[in-house]
């Protein structure tokens, strides 16, 4: 009876906005008469981060502090259309949508900066302080909040602007499947050492690896809490999850947190995660979608490790202790 | 069973209100007084969204049968900050990446201003075991194990004093 | 800082990329930490309307079934109950929520009629005074049933002479532009089979998982003063709800408002569109505001999950390593219903043959239709257990040839100017440098020739 570790790999690719196009999400954005810019979508948080993120590409395109910068979704009466969170789609639709939107007011604000300067716009630059300066000189500036009260008291001109991304739908062809599915794709390795009790037929996840290349991570903490939260869901896939334990019977099935087997706290691997960066021609800044694809590759990780550790091929998740004994029990029928 | 009328103090504030034999402390808190921010994930006591403390110790207030508690002291996340300033486990709760979609965080919030208040250098074992019956479907549960230990090392480095009484009622 | 903060290895690619970033790159605070951790945040079952009347539904205690009668008459009998609805009370009583982009036909009563083909199907809608009342009355909802025989296998459910599910499809399968399943053709996989110097076959399988967000799905339906309804949701798509509802109640867009864009999680089970059309029915009979959210149990058993899958891969492999032929068959158990699961099935043909340049490849997709909870759309799906079966199945040829398992995915991983079997051409692929950075990581030795491939180039092959 002994306690078995081994390692296994597992290297996926993962569509951002695998929607077949036809998924058009639009951004809104004006600065208020102090030079607050409020970004007015539809789109919807459900933890991932899209509000922080929305700020951080219009602060970025602004190039004013993100201070300066407010969200407000989603209500459908003030929010223009976004298809919704789903396919890993947000970063990619959304941001892109804000950019597009955020560079519309800033060729406004530097029109009007140039007016107010007398300078020509196009030798304006900001430097993400809330300044609005003439490119080597620190005498002719302004302050954003000076020139949004000037906009709209004096020149009668929103800071404003409009933005919509859109990927054309694509019919796949039913004979041969040719099709142009989705925007671009990330990528992702992991390799899991685990340790399967023979006796009990428990298998525990000691350490993840994680290597992610996903364009550009735009909130660095985020991304990590994506890809590790993430795992940890691959990680509970892998060994507990299903609410058909005995699918496909479907006498059995769980109807809680008691029931409806998750890791806790008491039960995580060490995670080591990095990042690698190819940005994408068509992502905000670069991005690319990972909402979705951190729970894949922990799974086949996983079994493959067992089987490197047991010789046990797992090939029906939730892998359970069950599971595991009936291989090790069919391994020495076999020897 | 006829409505009778409930005393409690609820972030050291007296409180009273008309509630029916069996209305569950959660559903007090959320619909009678207005405080929102402990979450019905499950209302079975198996997620622990709806953790508030009770007299200082964690309970699901999904399972607690108001007139059980008459008179006790019951903190919510809403007694935790105080004059608008967040304190140790939430500053770091934020500082930490620690939350995500932030249904779980009222409750793990809760839990952790038991166990610091009971023991101002918990092992990040008793860190886990503290937080056990609070679910988190999003962070993978390290970021907030991450956050109770940094809490617990501000508030030594802060000088404050475990057990301390409950704060007063933070008006939304 | 004790965060969290995987670190960014910005060598692979430092030609593609600029860093001339002030916002963008940084790590910058959550702007929705404070609200969370002050309990301030506002989700959907925090509004609380003045006379809010609460939803309960009673459900199908059978898995295949023929509806007898229904009989309401000890349901009405319980104080605080005011309404129940049937499907009589549902304008536009059948659905599916991918019709708005084109996708049909129509096959899902929004409350039962005739038939209930899976456990815990919505039957009728009982509205009342207080959450104890409605639970009360959905419990007091009698339903008399004639069972039919039910199917829960996918491929017994595709065999002559299996009960039928879904009449609204007329077979037991989707059909996508006529064809029995979404397809895959790239190439000749048969004469690569004949080629090869081995050809492994295996089979994967998995069973429905839930999302399980912590916050279950529901809404609060309030009637405005303009004769509107404002409903605060915890949908992952406020247009997507707002459409198909306004379709079901047979209302102008318009007439409808979603407020919501903060939600306790949703992994994907919260873009069906389950709740909000009967909560607006029931307020709009009542002219009251309405609840209806899931019970942790709803979610747990009757919210749509993830499908499981069977999978069938058959690989045509060379000594050397290289796969030259694939053929995946594919099912995916979407359930008595459709919801999201054909374009699932769709999503999960595009990823074949995984992330590999497999000159040969054929596949067959079949979206399969079950007595059981309809499955839809959750993180990765059509993905997620796609990767675990080619995952696998990789590591079972690399064994099976005493090979690498890393190895052997470098000499196959796709690089920029690939096509793909769908018939795209891969660009900004970096599969190659992601493995090769794990091998790093746990100190996994590869030879040069190895460690100098690339994704840009064809270095190695």
């Amino acid at each position: 009876m002994a306690k078995l570790r081994g390692r296994g790999y597992a290297s996926v690719n993962y569509p951002t906005g695998m929607n077949l196009g036809g998924d058009p999400s639009q951004a809104l954005i004006h600065s208020t008469t102090t030079g607050t810019f409020v970004i007015t979508l539809s789109s919807v948080d459900l933890g991932q981060g899209i509000k922080t993120i929305a700020a951080q590409c219009a602060a970025e395109t602004l190039g004013l502090p993100i201070e300066n910068v407010l969200v407000d979704t989603a209500d459908t009466d003030t929010g223009p259309h976004c298809m919704g969170t789903f396919a890993s789609r947000g970063t990619h639709r959304v941001g892109n949508a804000v950019i597009m939107a955020a560079a519309e007011a800033r060729g406004v604000m530097l029109e009007v900066a140039a007016e107010e300067l007398e300078v020509d716009a196009a030798d304006l630059e900001t430097d993400g302080t809330g300044v609005i300066k003439l490119k080597g000189s620190d005498e002719k500036s302004i302050h954003i909040t000076d020139l949004a009260l000037a906009a709209h008291f004096k020149h009668g001109r929103t800071i404003s602007g409009r933005g919509i991304f859109l990927k054309e739908p694509s019919t796949p062809v039913p004979e041969t499947g040719e099709m142009d599915p989705d925007s671009c794709q990330a990528h992702a390795c992991t390799a899991a050492v685990v340790e399967v009790d023979d006796e009990t037929g428990v298998i525990e996840v000691l350490e993840l690896y994680n290597v992610y290349e996903i364009g550009r991570a735009l909130n660095p903490a985020m991304a990590t809490q994506q890809v590790e939260g993430g795992a940890w869901m691959g990680l509970s896939h892998a060994l507990f999850e299903t609410t058909e334990p005995y699918y496909p019977r479907r006498d059995h099935g769980p109807r809680d947190f008691a029931e409806y087997l998750m890791p806790g706290p008491a039960d995580l691997p060490a995670q080591h995660s990095l990042f690698l960066e190819r940005p994408a021609g068509n992502g905000p800044y670069g991005a690319k979608g990972i909402g979705e694809m951190t729970a894949n590759a922990p799974i086949p990780a996983i079994a493959n490790a067992v089987f490197d550790a047991c010789g046990v091929r797992l090939t029906a998740m939730p892998f359970t202790p069950e599971r595991v004994l009936r291989g090790l029990d069919a391994l020495r029928q076999d020897a | 069973m006829p409505s009778q009328i409930v005393s409690l103090v609820v972030n050291g504030e007296p409180r009273e209100f008309i509630a029916r034999p069996g209305t569950t402390l959660l559903t007090i808190l959320r619909e009678s007084l207005g405080l929102t921010a402990a979450k019905r994930g499950c209302a079975q006591g198996s997620c622990g969204t709806c953790t508030v403390l009770v007299d200082d110790r964690p309970a699901t207030a999904c399972l607690v049968a108001v007139e059980t508690v008459a008179d006790h002291s019951v903190r919510t996340l809403e007694g935790v900050a105080s004059d608008g300033n967040l304190d140790e486990v939430q500053s770091s709760f934020v500082d930490n990446f620690a939350t995500q979609c932030g249904f779980c965080t009222a409750g793990m919030i809760m839990v952790a201003e038991a166990l610091l208040d009971r023991d101002p250098d918990p092992s990040e074992e008793d860190v886990i075991e503290a937080i056990s019956g609070n679910v988190c479907r999003c962070t993978g549960y390290r970021p907030i194990v991450i956050a109770i230990l940094d809490a617990a090392r501000r508030r030594r480095e802060a000088g404050v004093e475990p057990g301390r009484p409950a704060e007063e009622a933070v008006s939304r | 800082m004790t965060y969290r903060l995987a670190p960014i290895d910005k060598r692979p690619f430092a030609a593609e990329r600029e860093d001339d970033f002030t916002v963008i790159g940084s790590v910058v605070q959550r702007s929705d930490a404070r609200g969370h951790v002050t309990g301030r945040t506002e989700f959907f079952e925090d509004v609380a309307p003045p006379g809010l009347l609460h939803l309960k539904m009673h459900r199908s205690a059978r898995h295949h079934a023929r509806i007898r009668g229904v009989d309401l008459t000890a349901a009405l009998a319980v104080p605080g109950v005011t309404r129940i609805l049937t499907h009589a009370d549902i304008p536009n009583n059948l659905y599916t929520p991918l019709k708005l982009i084109g996708v049909g036909p129509d096959d899902e009563p929004i409350l039962a009629v005739d038939k209930v083909r899976y456990l815990g199907e919505p039957i009728c809608a009982v509205v009342a005074e207080s959450e104890a009342a409605a639970l009360e009355g959905a419990a007091r909802v009698r339903v008399d049933y004639e069972d039919l025989p039910a199917v829960f296998d996918v491929e017994e459910a595709l065999a002559e002479g299996a009960p039928l599910v879904n009449e609204y499809h007329g077979q037991n399968f989707f059909k996508y532009e006529g064809h029995h399943c979404r397809r895959i053709r790239f190439g000749d996989v048969e004469k690569a089979f004949g080629q090869a110097d081995h050809v492994f076959e295996w089979r994967y399988e998995s069973a429905p998982i839930e999302q399980a967000p912590t916050e279950t799905t529901g809404c609060v339906v309030v009637p405005q003063a303009d004769g509107r309804l404002r409903i605060h949701s915890d949908t992952q798509a406020c247009f997507f709800t707002l459409d198909n509802t306004a379709l079901i109640l047979e209302v102008p867009f318009n007439r409808l408002r979603i407020v919501g864009g903060t939600v306790g999680g949703g992994f994907g089970g919260k873009v069906d569109v389950t709740v909000e059309p009967v909560a607006c029915v029931a307020a709009m009979v009542t002219d009251r505001p309405v609840k209806f959210v899931y019970d942790r149990d709803e979610e747990m058993q009757v919210s749509s999950p993830r499908a499981a899958e069977r999978i069938y891969i058959k690989d045509a492999v060379m000594d050397d390593g290289r796969i030259i032929g694939r053929k995946v068959t594919l099912y995916v158990d979407s359930g008595a219903y459709a919801r999201h699961t054909p374009y699932g099935t769709t999503k999960a043909a595009a990823h074949l043959p995984g992330p590999y340049s497999i000159p040969n490849v054929w596949a067959d997709c079949h979206c399969v239709f079950t007595n059981r909870t309809p499955s839809s759309a959750m993180r990765g799906f059509g993905v997620t257990i796609g990767d675990f079966a080619l995952e696998s199945q990789m590591d079972r040829v690399a064994r099976a040839l005493s090979m690498d398992p890393l190895r052997l995915r470098l000499l196959n991983a796709y690089r920029d100017g690939d096509l793909k079997a769908h018939r795209k051409v891969a660009e900004g692929t970096a599969l190659v440098e992601v493995i090769q950075k794990t091998a790093e990581l746990v100190g996994h030795e590869l030879p040069e020739a190895y460690r100098r491939m690339s994704s840009t180039t064809r270095e190695g092959l």
